[in-house]
């Protein structure tokens, strides 16, 4: 069995409204596995969102545990999640979240900036990401100078910037057209095959069909886990490292 | 790395600032104005207080002084052509002071003549002091030429004088006055010394007749031989005389803690031997005294004033952070979200605020220290600025930015990043 990247045992999110309770997340318990490419599925309000911010430390679980990296986030305060999100997470949204007064290339370098000991070829990192997202020619622009498409390619880039454990994405695709959407899945797909550990939150079916496991989601809920064919390809990787 | 973590956040909060350059700019302005104020107002508080605390010491804070003071007219004695008015102190009182008085060291005398100077064609009205040797040690004078009157003088009733600065200028424009004989009034008398001024001087030759400024002194003993005690003054339809022993005693008191027993003991002795109120004590330490008690007064108020307008500043600057910490709740979202911690974020907002604070702190101590000097030149009101003021002044505004900046950085900080995300 490859090493777990993100384990959830019985997570469970209840939202007060009032006096009423909002169970978002109910006794959710998969793992994700190093080199795997999930999908999550589900309506509006199935819990999808609620989710992601609790795999990606921003929100913390009710009841359960959550585990990112081999470690217990339960037992971390504010100042220990942010560094793990700084140096384990990549936030991928739907619409983009750069910073609108920095330029490209300082926007991919912001994980960077709050690590407690940011690595030193910051900027020959940025440099590089920006290059291989088609964006050698856009590095000291700002965002409101940038197509869509363009602007979340520097999302992804800044979600790598920090070579993180886990890339966490809502939407990605969402505020995108069709054509400029299948380059960024290549993109995501192209990450993958490097062995990245993806988590692709979407609704539209041909966005999850590239993915390796599907999780549907329903009321908190998880409907179910489909494995697909594609979770063979991990397999026969070179790049992972066998523990079982 | 701490240190360029700080450099980036200055970096970042900058250009922030300079995103909303007319907001940010309007925004200092409080701090600025505030500044600028503290600085001017203590400048011209110190120098208004300054120039009177000059003139009283000069009067020298370990004297008393005795001063005669010509009595409201008597109504009954109605329009008579001529008269002579007795008033002032006596011989008799300098003699009481003398024999009786502990803790003095020592005592002058001064009479006033008013006389005309005049030499060659030049002339000019003159306030004319008669005194003894003393009085230049007592009053601080500075001889600027020659010598001033001595013991020898008095004992041989020399007919000698020394003149004033304003004095020695009119009558002796282009040479040197001294061993030159003047006329006091109608009689000859050998210029032997002249006096420094006293406050700084202008430029111009003292206008004669203007006001009696121009001083001129002569033996005590040998204006007495000459003048007498009676002096006539014309005026229109007839001439007054009056009659008075002396204008003016200085006391030199041995002690500076003795001063107020020696002129609480004087105002006794007079009023007793006065009917008519024709004298006043003048205290120069207790006015010196009052005079700064005034000036500490005058302080603590502009000080307010000036302090409430940088605090004016302070909440405005406040202001316009929390409206900045709310238009960039989004931003705050990611940068949470992508790793910051909560001191990031608060250290991101205070360097703004500070930003702020210390730029319009420094253009305020520039605009501070204009406006004495304007407030100089336009108002000829003197001013002071103490190396304190503007130390002081850009201090509170800096603290002012830290203070009034930690309120919004730390709501920032305290953002769900769940929430902030989703904001707008």
């Amino acid at each position: 069995m490859n090493r777990a990247v993100a384990e959830l045992i019985e997570v469970e999110r209840i939202y007060r409204m009032g006096a009423e309770k909002v169970h978002a997340l109910d006794r959710v318990s998969f793992r994700v596995e190093r080199g795997e490419y999930w999908s999550v599925m589900g309506a509006s309000g199935s819990g999808k969102s609620t989710l992601l911010n609790v795999m990606g430390c921003l929100d913390r679980p009710t009841k359960g545990s959550y585990r990112l990296a081999e470690r217990d986030t339960g037992v971390m305060d504010d100042d220990e999640l942010s560094e793990l999100r700084s140096r384990k997470l990549g936030f991928i949204f739907q619409s983009y979240n750069l910073i609108p007064q920095l330029d490209v290339l300082e926007n991919i370098m912001v994980p960077l900036f709050y690590q407690d000991e940011p690595p030193v070829d910051g900027l020959e990192r940025a440099e590089s990401l920006a290059r291989r997202t088609g964006l050698a020619d856009r590095m000291r622009h700002k965002p409101s100078e940038l197509s869509g498409g363009q602007q979340q390619r520097v999302a992804i880039a800044r979600a790598l910037v920090n070579d993180p454990e886990l890339i966490l994405a809502d939407e990605a695709t969402g505020n995108l057209d069709s054509q400029t959407a299948e380059e960024i899945l290549d993109l995501f797909d192209e990450l993958w095959r490097e062995g990245k550990t993806l988590v692709f939150v979407t609704h539209e079916t041909h966005v999850a069909a590239r993915a390796s496991h599907v999780l549907r989601m329903r009321d908190g809920q998880i409907e179910e886990i489909e494995v697909r064919e594609r979770a063979k390809e991990i397999q026969g990787r070179p790049a992972t490292e066998a523990t079982c | 790395m701490k240190s360029s973590s700080f450099a980036r956040a200055l970096k970042t909060g900058v250009n922030s600032l300079l995103l909303h350059k007319l907001r940010s700019l309007l925004t200092t302005l409080g701090v600025l104005f505030g500044t600028a104020s503290v600085i001017s107002m203590l400048a011209i508080g110190e120098g208004a207080s300054y120039e009177a605390q000059e003139q009283i010491k000069q009067l020298g804070s370990q004297n008393v002084i005795l001063r005669s003071i010509k009595p409201p007219e008597d109504p009954n004695q109605g329009e008579r052509t001529s008269r002579v008015i007795v008033y002032g102190l006596k011989d008799e009182d300098l003699k009481r002071i003398e024999e009786t008085f502990p803790a003095v060291k020592q005592v002058v005398p001064i009479r006033q003549l008013h006389k005309e100077m005049s030499f060659r064609n030049r002339a000019m009205a003159a306030r004319v002091q008669a005194t003894r040797p003393l009085y230049q040690e007592l009053t601080g004078r500075v001889v600027w030429e020659g010598r001033f009157i001595t013991q020898e003088d008095e004992r041989t009733l020399n007919t000698v004088c020394v003149l004033g600065t304003e004095v020695a200028r009119y009558l002796f424009p282009l040479e040197t006055s001294l061993g030159k004989r003047v006329k006091v009034g109608g009689d000859y008398f050998k210029v032997v010394g002249t006096l420094a001024p006293r406050v700084r001087l202008s430029d111009d030759p003292a206008v004669p007749g203007e006001d009696l400024t121009g001083e001129v002194f002569l033996p005590y003993e040998t204006a007495r031989k000459w003048y007498g005690k009676l002096q006539v003054k014309r005026r229109a339809g007839g001439r007054d005389m009056e009659e008075v022993d002396l204008h003016e005693i200085i006391i030199e008191v041995d002690h500076p803690e003795n001063v107020t027993v020696v002129a609480s003991a004087a105002r006794e002795m007079l009023s007793r031997f006065h009917q008519k109120k024709d004298y006043e004590v003048v205290v120069p330490l207790e006015l010196l005294l009052r005079a700064e008690r005034t000036k500490e007064i005058f302080n603590i108020v502009l000080g307010s004033i000036a302090g409430i307008s940088l605090l004016v500043g302070g909440i405005g600057i406040m202001n316009v952070m929390l409206a900045t910490v709310t238009e960039r709740t989004r931003e705050i979202g990611i940068r949470r979200a992508l790793g910051a911690k909560r001191r990031h974020i608060v250290m991101q907002f205070l360097v703004e605020t500070v930003c702020l604070s210390v730029g319009g702190g420094l253009v305020g101590v520039a605009v501070g220290l204009l406006i004495p000097y304007i407030v100089q030149e336009a108002a000829d009101m003197p001013t002071i600025v103490t190396p304190t003021a503007p130390i002081l002044a850009f201090g509170i505004s800096a603290g002012v930015g830290v203070l009034f900046g930690i309120y919004p950085a730390w709501r920032a900080a305290d953002m769900d990043p769940v929430e902030a995300l989703r904001h707008e």
